[in-house]
């Protein structure tokens, strides 16, 4: 614990340098955003080398008031929020990296979107007061509409609009929840809240007006349409940040205040969350199936996948609750290397259309290898940081529900038909078109950025303690609340318990054997 | 010495037109010394603010209030006149041969709407916006040789007539069922006779016509006229000043004389607001002008606004101060970055679709109005949300939480038609030729304040700002 506010600086930096690159050219805003994304990445794994795993839970406080009643500048982290920075910096870079070719036109601007996106997400994971944290959530909005508006495909207008109306609208119902949060508790600081107990009547009220929040934000069935379109239009680094750090800002909902602020209310609904994730991950990994646009079957899965996040939340229990954190990680990293995947063969062909490519790992060998890797990571295969989170996600469910569980794993399957079969076609067979054919291998600059996402990924999934020691504690504080309203599950799994059988059978170690059998 | 003053802010706004009118009848040119002078006077006026005219209490027999709330309206009235007066320097000086007398027809407007927020009398009330209006319908027809300015100062005054008969009819209807004109008279009768008749009509008709000089919904039909025939720098003029005079004037009636017959008067300003700001947020939808647009902007703000008049008490009070605070530097900013919209001839273009592409020919114009546009929205982090959520804060905490969730329901319609006008300036290409670039230092200033205080800077202010505005409303 030091006096030095490292999280005002990590807001800071980004945005002082999104004020500067405005009064640049393209070049020199293209190298102040590169080099203060990866300031804010240093000084966010100074963050992470200087947390006290299992310490304080809040770290690193920080309180200036800013005269107001009810708003001031606190910040502090738990391990979860930590993590979700972690991902937040790691990105950033690969995003300044992706765009340094292919933007072309009002560079400057660019850069400078991306640095106040990335200043207003530090916020939102770094915001210990209610306003505060509402006010970047809500103020990711404009920079992400300015991205997807000048920088975007052919439908961009329309795809800016649905993204800035849907979640607006999604998000302000919330506001007045947290108005009335204020008004009942008489204070907006978060940690006070999330122990205040909230009459059970008025939390079924404020769980649902964060619900529609974080359901749109996330996305959830049915209010993901808005996804697809934005992914779609959005230039690949607007994606990566999409699928990477702001649909992360749902699940951190969910775990910041809904689940710890209105347990009851959540235990309440635990069946409308299931039923919605089971039907999402069925039906949006049916759809993803049938796509034609490789950057639309990403946002399709990305919806399957943020369902395995909702259903380990709402399981209630370490393992469903750990495991979506994990996914949630995960997600951020691998569906963020897909787009990238998708940008770089984007940039040659200028094509989304999975039917224009075929045979690349002919003519892109290391693209193919790279690209499997994350496709496997996206299925879940062990070995790979999917893996870990799904398959912690979905014991937790199987506790509570069985049926939910039996939904999550058709996830599984699906997800590795829509994925195999995308990669059979991109990579495998012959090349459809000349053009395919034709294209080189990656550039150094692109295994630049899919080399660290590849070792992240692989690095979660062999040996995941270093992303799970941080979250331990505050996932055990998050238990403590809910344990009284942790719905009884209808699988009870019990673990064998062979007795010492008979002893006419001899040794009683023998006799355990056969019990077990 | 007493008498005079807690008027003083008055006197000197008042004296000062009338021998600007002198200075402008019988001095050649006198334009640029005009316009000079109204502003020196203007920002006299807001020294002269201090101590009397905001502690005196009542006045002149209890028709007049020196308090805080009305001290805090008349810093923002003298100070959006002076922003009228800096905004038309450069408007008038080319065509126009009586500049002169346009800084004293907004000094005399000033006077009236000062008036109309220290009143606590029905008459008082009905003089100051008499004087306010009278001033205004001249302004509003400033440019003869315009058809649209003409017509559009005539629509005023014609339909402003009958909301002033309206409001008179009211004013007589309370007088008559009260027996006195003074606010704490009717607050009296209100007490004890709350279910009487007469005085429901009488409430309704004295709301009616405030409702028209505020344009809330349903008595809004003449703004995006007037707003798009008046000269720009009038139309900045009309959307701040006049009109916060007439917002502080309603929530004072509200509050101070109808305060005990909340559950009579809540209704109608609930449905007002909610209309105001739905129909407002609709129909911006289809404008092609740049100031009707505006016009239904501002419709669609006095909803919020009177949110604030519905929650009452001095949160609502508080509120109801905060937010006119900030919108009028929203507004004015919008419509000092309106009049930068001109072709190479200098004339005035109000089509949205010059507009394209201004991010990429005017890059600091379009971020300017582009922060005005998000913050008039209420989007975070921009300083106009602040407002909002003080407002739905009123709400929440008078228990209306249906009516604040109406009310932010109505910021996402609206949101539709400023997000387009900054789809039109960052997204478009542009077309046809861009604006001519002007030199007028003064006004490229003024602008970059306003942009820099509904910035996230704006929220250093909340602290300062809150407590001024907390404590102006502590007479409620």
């Amino acid at each position: 614990m030091t006096d030095f506010p490292i999280l005002s600086v990590m807001i800071a930096v980004p945005l002082l340098a999104a004020l500067g690159c405005l009064f640049l050219r393209a070049e020199g805003a293209r190298w102040l955003a590169l080099i203060a994304t990866f300031v804010d990445l240093a000084l966010g794994l100074m963050l992470w080398a200087n947390f006290e795993n299992g310490g304080a839970q809040w770290q690193f406080v920080e309180n200036l008031p800013l005269g107001g009643t009810y708003l001031n500048w606190q910040l502090g982290i738990d391990g979860i929020a930590l993590m979700l920075i972690l991902l937040s910096v790691f990105l950033m870079p690969i995003c300044i990296g992706a765009s340094w070719r292919s933007i072309e036109k009002r560079v400057p601007e660019y850069m400078s979107a991306f640095l106040l996106m990335e200043a207003l997400m530090l916020g939102v994971f770094a915001a210990q007061d209610l306003l505060l944290f509402y006010i970047f959530f809500e103020g990711g909005l404009i920079p992400m509409y300015l991205i997807i508006g000048i920088w975007g495909g052919a439908e961009r207008i329309k795809a800016s609009y649905k993204f800035f109306l849907y979640t607006l609208f999604g998000s302000v119902l919330m506001l007045i929840a947290m108005l009335v949060m204020i008004n009942q508790a008489g204070t907006g600081y978060i940690p006070t809240l999330i122990a205040y107990d909230f009459a059970p009547s008025l939390q079924t009220w404020l769980w649902l007006a964060f619900f529609a929040s974080f359901a749109v934000k996330m996305p959830m069935w049915p209010v993901h349409t808005w996804l697809p379109d934005a992914h779609v239009q959005a230039p690949t680094a607007g994606s990566v940040i999409l699928a990477g750090v702001l649909l992360k800002m749902g699940g951190y909902g969910f775990v910041r205040f809904s689940l710890p602020m209105f347990p009851d209310a959540s235990a309440q609904f635990v069946p409308l969350v299931f039923i919605l994730s089971s039907v999402a991950i069925v039906y949006t990994s049916l759809v993803a199936l049938v796509q034609r646009d490789m950057k639309k079957l990403i946002a399709y899965s990305s919806v399957a996948h943020m369902a395995f996040v909702t259903f380990g939340l709402f399981a209630f229990n370490r393992q469903g609750i750990e495991g979506a954190l994990i996914v949630m990680l995960s997600h951020g990293l691998v569906s963020g290397a897909l787009f990238l995947c998708v940008g770089v063969i984007y940039d040659r062909m200028h094509t989304r259309e999975i039917e224009k490519y075929g045979g690349l790992a002919n003519n892109m060998p290391g693209y193919a290898v790279l690209f499997l890797l994350f496709t496997m990571a996206a299925v879940g295969l062990p070995g790979t940081s999917g893996f870990v989170g799904e398959f912690l996600a979905m014991m937790g469910t199987y506790k509570v529900s069985t049926w939910g569980a039996i939904f999550a794993t058709t996830g599984i399957i699906l997800g590795a038909a829509y994925m195999l079969y995308l990669y059979w076609r991109i990579a495998y067979g012959a090349a459809r078109t000349a053009e395919a054919s034709a294209m080189r291998d990656l550039s150094v600059r692109e295994w630049g950025l899919l080399a660290p996402i590849a070792a992240a990924v692989l690095w979660m999934g062999v040996y995941p303690e270093p992303f799970l020691a941080p979250m331990r504690a505050d996932v055990g504080r998050l238990l403590e609340r809910t344990e009284r309203v942790t719905p009884a599950g209808d699988s009870r799994p019990t673990a064998g318990n062979p007795a010492a059988a008979a002893p006419a059978h001899g040794a009683a170690a023998h006799g355990a054997e056969e019990a077990a059998h | 010495m007493s008498y005079i003053a807690p008027i003083l802010p008055e006197i000197i706004v008042g004296l000062g037109a009338i021998i600007l009118m002198m200075v402008a009848a019988f001095v050649r040119r006198a334009s640029l010394i005009t316009h000079w002078a109204a502003i020196g006077i203007l920002i006299a006026a807001c020294f002269a603010l201090i101590g009397a005219p905001q502690e005196a209490g009542r006045v002149f027999g209890g028709m007049f209030a020196a308090d805080g709330f009305a001290a805090f309206g008349k810093v923002i009235i003298y100070l959006s006149a002076a922003v009228a007066i800096v905004a038309a320097h450069g408007w008038f000086d080319q065509d126009f041969e009586h500049g002169a007398e346009y800084p004293v027809l907004i000094l005399l407007s000033s006077v009236g709407a000062s008036v109309m927020v220290s009143a606590t009398d029905l008459m008082m009330l009905y003089v100051g916006l008499e004087l306010q209006s009278l001033s205004a319908y001249v302004l509003a027809s400033y440019r003869r040789s315009d058809e649209r300015s003409a017509e559009a100062g005539l629509k005023y005054f014609v339909l402003g007539a009958l909301a002033s008969g309206i409001l008179l009819y009211g004013i007589s209807l309370l007088y008559g069922f009260t027996g006195t004109t003074y606010f704490d008279g009717i607050a009296a009768a209100f007490r004890t006779d709350a279910g009487s008749i007469g005085l429901t009509f009488g409430l309704v008709f004295t709301l009616a016509g405030i409702a028209f000089k505020i344009a809330a919904v349903p008595f809004h039909m003449w703004t995006p006229d007037v707003y798009e025939g008046a000269p720009t720098p009038v139309t900045a003029f009309f959307a701040s000043g006049p009109k916060i005079a007439a917002l502080l004037l309603g929530t004072r009636v509200c509050l101070e004389a109808m305060g005990p017959a909340t559950d009579a008067w809540r209704q109608i300003v609930i449905f007002a607001a909610l209309a105001s700001i739905f129909l407002g947020a609709v129909a911006a939808y289809g404008q092609t002008n740049i100031k009707r647009l505006l016009a239904y902007s501002s419709i669609n703000n006095v909803g919020f606004v009177m949110i604030g008049i519905a929650a009452g008490g001095e949160g609502g009070g508080t509120s109801v101060l905060f937010y006119s605070a900030v919108y009028v530097v929203m507004t004015l900013g919008a419509f000092l970055c309106v009049l930068r919209m001109r072709d190479v001839d200098g004339r005035p273009v109000e089509s949205l679709e010059s507009l394209s592409g201004l991010s990429q020919t005017r890059p600091g114009l379009a971020a300017a109005l582009a922060i005005f546009m998000f913050s008039l929205a209420g989007i975070p982090p921009l300083f106009g949300f602040w407002p909002k959520l003080m407002v739905f804060t009123a709400a929440v905490d008078a228990g209306l939480i249906a009516l604040a969730v109406a009310g932010i329901i109505g910021t996402v319609v609206g949101a539709y038609y400023y997000i387009k006008i900054v789809k039109i300036m960052y997204f478009d290409a542009p077309v046809g030729e861009p604006y001519a670039r002007v030199r007028a230092p003064v006004e490229t200033a003024l602008i970059a304040l306003a942009a820099i205080l509904v910035s996230p800077l704006g929220y250093l202010l909340i602290g300062p700002l809150g407590r001024l505005s907390a404590n102006a409303a502590s007479v409620f």
